[in-house]
């Protein structure tokens, strides 16, 4: 066997692998959306694809997100497993509807006899310097629905690994592509990609004893900065990377807190009825007696989106997160 | 001036063609017939099939009677709501035997007969309707799509099921049908968008009843018609009297059978009226009144029918009276199934929502199992 030729590759180049390599395996796999034929789409993620296996296969709609998600149900109606851009997070918005009324339900309301195997990809979250209505992270209103599965990887191998496993899912699968993370780039060898991770388990991406970093997407790297910088005071962090919102993966993170006894939450959607109010509750429900302090919230304030000179004061940062460890030193009445 | 008269528009409308999809061909005419297209009591009845007729005039009364029995049983607290399409049968009707079996229909609320029509269970139809689950059938056996409660949300779907059979080499017509208030959704839109410049094998059918629930057309359109809707996408729309049987049929059929040729969408407007309340739910008289709709029940999709078959001598007061027999046998089957109490598992409550399920749903199935031992130990 010949080793595989390992060069830098972006999150953007294995998210394109990833739908190139489940295409040519499986004929019913299509992909459609705004601009993704011949542009190749506005992050160049599905580059190539239409050349490749033709218009009807990868193909460029009409500019209509309901339409384009509404029509995505009838095919996978038909034995099609359509994957599905929307080329902003807030401009999926207009396909919440057929999001929520059917993909959804659909194999709930027909009991299992209509499963549908949709990919919804969406750019999601800021950092990027995006005008209005381009840095959402809308991952609470997916969470908040039963029968989506919600996904966000956070490095290349994921990115690959959990795209093709998201493919290959007979649920709908709203697949949340940390925009600002497309272009950061690993060692990663096209000729052997990584493995197609199952969905649902979170990952430790770096071990630690004195308290749990949790979080996903976007705000990974930040935390493991964070946790690089506490090393220096003292803390030794682990950073837990969740990589699936739903279904959540109680087992790795709780075992984690029970490890460390302490822990926050970080990500950059808001805060208020944000993914991490969730999160914090079920570690405190089933790690209660092994928290040395309360879980913490780091994220986003609770505002809209700000405009993109401002958005560095909204993103939750390095320091933003260390200032949270430092409040852990939890003492009573405090 | 038109666009094609602005100066170099011919070149500039459409600076290049469509790559992927060829543009439209067919050389049915774009629009409308501003005048509601009829069979019976005119010269074209002559041509109709009666065979064909016969058939329609057995489902329109097997149909009415559904409609009957459905209302009767929302009285005695059997379902929840109904709402009957008493008055529509014909579009019902005619929208399921436009459609051969490897067809697909796209239904509404509504549109529990034409499910029916096409050879569904009549007490399956209304599983939904019941409340023991949201749908009551296998989908893929009939190739009839769930009842669809969001208003117009099924059409894209139709569209997206019409194009991949067509990607897939099958000759497949998907048939959606919706009424004159979903005609104002986003998703109508969108639906016929896609249809057209994908040129997907799908028929849409307006079942126009002058009312969403209380709201007349007039409030929900400035359309000339619902059917001219259908020249700024690129179809032909056709309008059609909602109560002719033969006509629905003749202007579906047709429609069905030019999308499975290849000739594209088409959108139909039957022009009809819903003589029933929106629902058991819907006091009606406020905001109609009853000479409009005695008006409309002299204009019955099967007195019209009837009158018809009765003139030409294909049908006499034996043949009446089988039709309303086996309409009335029907009835029965439904009263007889609707009153056994469905058998439900709550279990399955859990069962469907992902093809395998979550450790947060097996938890909480395990905490409904033991609720469920708990009371069976109390009783
Ligand atoms: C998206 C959506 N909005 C509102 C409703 C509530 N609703 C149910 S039926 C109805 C009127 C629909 O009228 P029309 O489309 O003309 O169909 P008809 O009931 O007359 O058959 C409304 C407003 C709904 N079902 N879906």
């Amino acid at each position: 066997m010949t080793t595989a030729a390992v060069k830098p590759a972006s999150m953007a180049q294995a998210l394109q692998r990833a739908m190139r390599d489940a295409m040519a395996e499986d004929p019913t796999v299509h992909v459609m959306g705004e601009d993704v034929g011949t542009l190749g789409g506005v992050f160049r993620v599905t580059d190539g694809l239409a050349k490749e296996f033709g218009e009807d296969r990868c193909t460029d709609t009409p500019l209509a997100e309901a339409g384009i998600l509404g029509t995505a149900v009838g095919m996978a109606m038909y034995g099609l497993r359509p994957v599905v851009e929307m080329q902003f997070d807030a401009f999926a918005y207009p396909a919440f509807e057929q999001l929520i009324s059917h993909v959804a339900r659909m194999r709930n309301r027909t009991r299992g006899g209509m499963p549908l195997p949709i990919t919804v990809r969406v750019p999601y979250g800021g950092g990027i310097g995006g005008v209005e209505h381009h840095s959402d992270s809308s991952e609470a209103y997916y969470m908040a629905t039963p029968g989506l599965h919600v996904v966000t990887p956070a490095t290349v191998d994921d990115a690959y690994g959990l795209l093709r496993a998201a493919i290959a899912s007979d649920d709908p699968v709203v697949f949340l592509e940390p925009k600002r993370l497309y272009w950061s780039k690993a060692e990663w060898s096209p000729d052997a990609p990584s493995a197609v991770e199952p969905i649902g388990r979170a990952v430790v991406r770096r071990p630690g004893r004195s308290a749990t970093l949790i979080t996903y997407g976007p705000s990974v790297p930040v935390c493991m900065e964070a946790a690089e910088a506490a090393a220096a005071e003292g803390w030794d962090l682990e950073v837990v990377d969740l990589r699936s919102l739903v279904p959540f993966d109680d087992e790795t993170v709780c075992a984690s807190v029970r490890r460390t006894g302490r822990a926050v939450v970080v990500h950059e959607s808001t805060g208020f009825g944000g993914p991490g109010g969730e999160i914090a509750a079920r570690v405190t429900e089933r790690c209660f007696h092994h928290l040395e302090a309360p879980v913490l919230r780091v994220a986003g304030f609770d505002i809209p989106y700000p405009p993109p000179m401002l958005e560095r004061h909204h993103l939750p940062g390095v320091d933003r997160v260390l200032d949270a460890v430092a409040r852990l030193q939890w003492e009573a009445g405090s | 001036m038109t666009v094609q008269e602005l100066p170099g528009a011919a070149a500039a409308y459409r600076p290049t063609p469509p790559p992927a999809w060829k543009p439209r061909t067919d050389p049915a005419p774009l629009l409308p017939d501003p005048e509601p297209y009829r069979v019976l009591g005119t010269d074209a009845a002559a041509g109709a099939d009666p065979e064909l007729l016969l058939r329609l005039y057995a489902e329109l009364v097997r149909g009415r009677r559904y409609n009957a029995q459905a209302t009767a049983l929302t009285k005695q607290g059997r379902l929840a709501v109904y709402p009957s399409s008493t008055g529509q049968e014909a579009c019902e009707v005619a929208a399921a035997l436009a459609l051969e079996e490897r067809d697909w229909l796209f239904p509404s609320y509504r549109d529990t007969l034409a499910a029916v029509a096409r050879g569904l269970d009549p007490v399956q139809a209304l599983t939904l309707l019941r409340g023991d689950w949201h749908t009551g059938y296998d989908p893929h056996e009939h190739r009839i799509a769930p009842l669809c409660t969001p208003l117009a949300t099924q059409l894209p779907h139709a569209v997206g099921l019409a194009h991949a059979a067509r990607l897939k080499g099958d000759d497949v017509v998907a048939l959606a049908l919706v009424g004159d208030g979903g005609s104002s959704e986003g998703d109508f839109h969108e639906a016929l968008n896609f249809a057209a410049v994908w040129q997907a094998p799908v028929v849409f059918l307006v079942q126009n009843n002058g009312f969403a629930i209380s709201v007349p057309l007039a409030k929900q359109t400035a359309a000339p018609s619902l059917a001219h809707k259908a020249v700024g996408y690129g179809m032909p729309g056709r309008l059609v009297d909602g109560n002719d049987a033969a006509a629905v049929h003749e202007v579906l059929a047709d429609a069905v059978a030019r999308a499975r040729r290849g000739g594209g969408p088409t959108l139909i407007e039957a022009v009809t009226y819903r003589i029933e309340a929106h629902t058991n739910a819907d006091d009606a008289t406020r905001y109609r009144v009853e000479s409009e709709v005695e008006a409309w029940r002299a204009h019955d999709p099967i007195r019209l029918l009837e009158r018809e078959l009765t003139e030409r001598g294909l049908l006499d007061e034996d043949g009446i009276r089988a039709a309303a027999d086996a309409a009335e046998t029907m009835a029965a089957q439904l009263r007889d199934g609707m009153n056994a109490d469905p058998v439900l598992d709550p279990m399955d409550l859990f069962a469907h929502v992902y093809a395998e399920q979550t450790s947060q749903l097996r938890e909480q199935a395990a905490q409904l199992r033991a609720e469920l031992d708990a009371e069976g130990e109390a009783r």
